[in-house]
């Protein structure tokens, strides 16, 4: 074709302007990326040095009101903007158009905007931090109307972020609908993208909803609005009702792509063809669907009548079940498959575990008996974490290996990584594990101080986050040391399209369109046996 | 120089947008844009977007009905207190400007442009006279010491309407923004998407309004 795709995306202009004004879909996806990873770094200092003031009961490092600051800090922003945007807009930039074979998405030049949406959210929240909010990253009524912090800005932030959020979600739906390549119905579509487009709907339903609920905060704190305030009649529990129709999809907009992610890595490494591909690809669906009617869950005990708490708690068991087929499914593709053991390999495996855990510590909260002691206790913080950092972060890890040699056109140092691999997986459950057993013992979450009994869980759970980040150190230093300045085009011999073009990918991803003859995972036939 | 380069780079971006919702690489003179797709995607797109408008103000709506059933005399004496005739006004005058959109987006398509400038400058006279509406009706609220916080009714008539008259304003601007460049003679009967996908959002404006006058106007 043109001279231009011969070079590729990350030769094809230099400077900060090439790829500040790029509409590149794969260009905006690293972009992004580096994005998250700053905002990621930051937000881990701030829970080491919150895990470091619980070495000691009383204060250790810091004192109270700096310790609710760096919590609303280290939640609001690994939230709002390091795990929302996260996967999806990452490797759903980077991936999509390679997957369906198509040369952008449907609207770059919208993909632009909702970067710099993005980057002007990220500016706003920032500037927030001149005096940092200190309500947590939920913004409750009435205390986020009262505190002297600012939470007006960090909330138009996140406002801002929203709308960033819901562009990139109608862009990647159009995309997925219109720009497919021939041949590639949507039973073949790879599940990552059935996973992205799940996400998509999520982000363009749900956003709105947490949009128009900081709107009314602002409003209640700027022109006095009484919708949120009893003086005036109106009901704090309105807020979390708001605000949770929005934040429990949100986890989903969070684990969803990651899991996608893991029905790409597990066919590919066990060198079979995906189980139940159909049930996946649905299940994706059905836990959005499922995901916008059990907000209630937030509430059983703010006053809740029996009759919704039992509904509530009906349908958060629900939300299992499509879950739990995900599950299966990958299991059963490893058995009888001939496994590889890759560094990204391992952090599937490790999410599928550590998924599991965080997902069946779910149903303990779900449950309204037991749920009733365990709230708003470290159980609740350990489950969160199982679900977003064994779950998604691991995934976003396991993307970033796989994806190495095709983002970078780089070789990895294996063995280091898996050494990184080691460091973060022993790290984490020592990190979360004894928050299980305090949060069982009645240890409550967010308090700055503690009952000296729970001093020794308090001090593993601190020992862990050093080991991750030994672990996470490691990992970059590994990502910066590329064993090979060169990729082959398909290392892994995989099916999918975007190993069909050269690593990196040409600026117009395919010389010319492809047309798809069969399904991404059709591993193990004919002519894979034969070569 | 080069933060010049690019402050003047960011600028140009962002005012000469090859279209509001850019056709695949626009200005990559390699790629060849099937209209009919272009046409169907941005449509596509655009209705996405207009569902989570219904959504935002859906949250507005589930709020209402909570606090109207639980206070449903201050609801009824707070909408008493609206006055009626500006209300239907504004909405006489929203329904008319959404007429006039559909005028417009059918003339460009027969490549009228005169008709589909003058239509888009009546909507646009529309939009302004139902925010000067909406400005004297907010000033002799406030006059009287009528403001947000005054009770639940109030909170919801002035974020309602509020958010309401801001949309009123984005449309506005969309629409000028579209009047101008028809006048560049950007839009033909080959090329009308944009007109029609900023019509489909002057129209969500008047849907919504229809709803909101009824229920805050008319319930005393
Ligand atoms: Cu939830």
């Amino acid at each position: 074709m043109s001279t231009d795709n011969e070079k590729n995306y990350l030769e094809n202009g230099k400077g900060f302007s090439s790829w500040f004004f790029t509409t590149d879909h794969k260009r905006l996806g690293v972009m992004y990326l580096c994005g998250i990873g700053t905002f990621f770094i930051i937000a881990a200092i701030a829970s080491v040095l919150l895990r470091a003031e619980h070495l000691s009961p009383g204060r250790t490092i810091v004192d109270a009101h700096t310790y609710n600051v760096l919590f609303t800090l280290h939640g609001s922003m690994m939230v709002f903007l390091f795990i929302v945007p996260g996967v999806a807009a990452t490797f759903g930039n980077f991936l999509i158009p390679l997957m369906i074979g198509a040369r952008d998405v449907i609207f770059p030049k919208l993909n632009l905007y909702s970067f710099w949406i993005y980057c002007l959210g990220a500016v706003i929240f920032l500037f927030a931090l001149a005096a940092p909010a200190d309500t947590g990253w939920t913004f409750y009524t009435p205390y986020s109307i009262e505190s002297g912090t600012n939470v007006i800005l960090i909330t138009l932030g996140i406002f801002v972020l929203g709308f960033s959020s819901i562009l990139t979600g109608i862009n990647f739906i159009v995309t997925i609908h219109k720009l497919r390549a021939p041949g590639m119905t949507w039973d073949r579509l790879p599940l990552f993208c059935w996973a992205a487009y799940s996400t998509s709907i999520l982000q363009v339903l749900a956003t709105p909803v947490v949009a128009i609920t900081l709107v009314l905060l602002i409003g209640e704190r700027y022109w006095g609005l009484g919708f949120f305030d009893p003086a005036k009649g109106g009901d704090p529990v309105l807020f979390q009702h708001f605000f949770w129709f929005y934040s429990h999809p949100a986890v989903y907009i969070m684990i969803l792509p990651a899991m996608g992610i893991i029905s790409e890595i597990i066919p590919v490494f066990s060198r079979k063809p995906i189980f139940g591909y159909k049930s996946i690809a649905y299940s994706s669906l059905a836990i959005a669907l499922i995901s916008f009617l059990v907000w209630g869950h937030h509430m059983f005990t703010s006053g809740q009548s029996k009759l919704i708490n039992i509904i509530f708690s009906a349908i958060t068991f629900a939300v299992a079940i499509p879950t739990a087929i995900k599950v299966f499914n990958w299991l059963w593709t490893m058995y009888k498959g001939s496994i590889e053991l890759s560094a990204a390999m391992l952090y599937a495996l490790a999410f599928i575990f550590l998924f599991t855990i965080g997902g069946l510590t779910g149903l303990h909260l779900g449950a309204l008996a037991s749920t009733i002691h365990l709230h708003d206790t470290y159980f609740v913080v350990a489950h969160m974490h199982y679900v977003m950092i064994g779950g998604t972060l691991f995934g976003l890890f396991a993307a970033l290996h796989f994806w190495y040699p095709k983002m970078w056109g780089k070789m990895f140092d294996e063995f280091r990584a898996k050494i990184a691999f080691v460091f973060i997986f022993i790290g984490f459950n020592v990190t979360f594990f004894p928050q299980f057993i305090m949060g069982t013992l009645g240890m409550p979450r967010r308090y700055y101080n503690y009952d000296p009994e729970f001093t020794i869980f308090h001090q593993i759970s601190t020992a862990g986050t050093w080991l991750m980040a030994l672990g996470f150190i490691f990992m970059l230093y590994n990502f910066f040391r590329p064993i090979s300045k060169t990729a082959e085009a398909n290392p892994y011999k995989s099916k999918s399209l975007e190993w069909s073009i050269p690593s990196p990918p040409p600026t117009l991803n395919f010389d010319e369109i492809p047309t798809v003859t069969e399904s991404t995972y059709a591993y193990g036939n004919k002519i894979e046996r034969e070569t | 120089m080069g933060l010049l380069s690019g402050t003047s780079k960011f600028i140009k971006a962002l005012t000469y947008p090859s279209d509001m919702l850019p056709p695949i690489m626009a200005d990559d003179e390699h790629q060849h844009v099937d209209p009919e797709l272009e046409h169907a995607a941005s449509k596509f797109g655009m209705w996405l977007f207009l569902a989570t408008e219904v959504l935002l103000f859906g949250g507005l709506f589930a709020a209402y009905a909570i606090y109207r059933a639980k206070y449903p005399d201050m609801f009824q004496h707070g909408s008493s207190s609206l006055n009626v005739v500006l209300g239907s006004i504004n909405t006489i005058i929203l329904i008319f400007s959404s007429f006039t959109v559909v005028v417009a987006v059918k003339a460009i398509q027969e490549n009228k442009i005169k008709l589909v400038k003058l239509m888009l400058w009546i909507t646009i006279a529309c939009g302004a006279i139902f925010g000067i509406n909406k400005f004297f009706e907010y000033s002799y609220k406030i006059h009287h010491g009528i403001t947000p916080g005054t009770d639940i009714f109030y909170s919801l008539y002035y974020a309602a309407t509020g958010i309401h008259m801001l949309h009123v304003l984005i449309g506005m601007g969309l629409l000028s923004f579209l009047l101008y460049r028809t006048s560049k003679g950007y839009y033909s009967k080959d090329n009308f998407t944009a007109i029609e996908i900023g019509g489909l959002y002057w129209h969500l404006i008047d849907v919504i309004w229809i709803y909101l006058f009824p229920l805050l106007y008319l319930i005393g």
